[in-house]
């Protein structure tokens, strides 16, 4: 909450997260810049409330989302994803071996 | 996991095949300039388009007018604060865009600089300029940058009652007085001109920059011919007159009209419309009398 919070009031930008309906995901909205908390309840309401067009809203600063935008596999970890698992060769051979394999198989 | 361009040529490719752009992403300098300019004066042209309206707002009809007008005014502001928003994450701050729209170095849309006349603008603007404007906006939804295209979904959402409201006025004067139906009449033709050179000459998309950097994805024509196509029908079976003698459709659905008058569009969007000085001028009475409630409110927060 330091000196780096204070001087940065009076000019927040906020994130706005929308619900549409009950049960689903939040969805980015859009943003504004606001005083402070109270503002920012006041706009948001304002912005994306005021037709009944959302359940729900997450009003954030800005500030306190951490973005992770590169996933780097340096290992190549492909057992964490399909690629990594080529079963259908392994099929046709396991078939052919039972003697179950179809001409077109 | 896609790698992101990193030369111009990259970056054209990638904007081309459909791809997106994030405001923390690479961009070329060209880019985020024309960005800038256009959405900037995207921006302008919400919160100038309210001053014709709001002049009404006091004058309108009935009680439950006056609310839809004044919703409508709201509305377009908050699409002014929302698209100034994006402009701030590409570098150019709020304040500095409002500085240079009341300065005159900035611009705004074409038909925000003509006067309101009568009730029957009013009806007219907000049913086919807000058609026309909507008509461009629903383009954007494919805009490369992908902050600015996710934006225009809750503004179509919201133009689109904007249109109910228009199309109401004008229905509601069509079956009034003979004096109510020639004021309709009156502001179709007054603003039949300005209408039609609101999406912009007829540039070819191959030679037009912000469709090459698929900040727009159509092409000025198309959008001209689909609000034609979706509008004039609409006008023609209320029994009103478009004042265009030579406005009709051929048989393959391409729609014929007068070639629109280009210098006045120049001259009215270089800041020399009948309303441009006047309302600017409002528009900076009103950014200084209103400064103590910026300088309250942040001083309060600090």
């Amino acid at each position: 909450m330091g000196t780096r919070r204070r001087a940065r009031r009076g000019r927040v930008i906020f994130e706005v997260f929308r619900q549409e309906r009950a049960g689903q995901a939040f969805q980015h909205a859009g943003s504004f810049v606001a005083p402070g908390p109270e503002f920012a309840e006041a706009y948001a309401r304002e912005f994306y409330g005021r037709r009944g067009e959302s359940e729900a809203l997450w009003v954030v600063p800005r500030d306190e989302i951490a973005e992770i935008g590169e996933f780097v596999d340096e290992l190549h970890r492909n057992y964490h994803r399909v690629d990594g698992y080529s079963l259908r060769e392994k099929l046709g051979r396991a078939r052919e071996r039972a003697g179950t394999a179809t001409s077109a198989g | 996991m896609t790698t992101k361009p990193r030369t111009e040529q990259e970056f054209l490719d990638h904007v081309q095949a459909g791809g997106l752009v994030e405001s923390g992403d690479w961009m070329p300098d060209e880019y985020r300039a024309r960005l800038v300019k256009f959405i900037e004066m995207h921006g302008n042209s919400e919160l100038m388009g309210v001053l014709p309206e709001r002049e009404w707002i006091l004058r309108a009809p009935t009680l439950q007018r006056k609310l839809a007008l004044t919703a409508k005014v709201q509305d377009e502001a908050g699409h002014a604060q929302l698209i100034y928003r994006v402009v701030e994450d590409l570098g150019k701050p709020r304040e500095q865009c409002l500085a240079d729209l009341v300065s005159g170095t900035s611009k705004f849309h074409n038909v925000f600089h003509y006067p309101t006349k009568s009730w029957g603008d009013v009806g007219v603007i907000a049913w086919l300029v807000d058609a026309a404007a909507i008509i461009s906006q629903k383009a954007l939804l494919k805009c490369s940058y992908a902050p600015y295209a996710r934006i225009m979904k809750k503004i179509c959402w919201e133009e689109s009652f904007h249109i109910l409201h228009g199309r109401d006025v004008v229905l509601t004067m069509m079956l009034g007085t003979d004096e109510q139906r020639a004021l309709v009449q009156e502001a179709l033709t007054r603003w039949w001109g300005p209408l039609m050179q609101f999406h912009g000459n007829p540039i070819s998309a191959d030679d037009d920059p912000t469709y090459q950097w698929r900040i727009k994805s159509q092409a000025n024509e198309d959008a001209r011919q689909q609000f034609l196509d979706g509008y004039v029908p609409q006008i023609w079976e209320l029994g009103l007159i478009v004042p265009d003698p030579k406005l009709r459709q051929r048989e393959d659905g391409v729609w014929e009209y007068s070639e629109p008058d280009w210098d006045e569009l120049k001259h009215v969007v270089t800041g020399h419309g009948p309303m441009t000085e006047e309302r600017l001028g409002f528009r900076r009475t009103t950014r200084e009398e209103t400064a103590w409630v910026r300088d309250v409110v942040l001083a309060e927060a600090a």
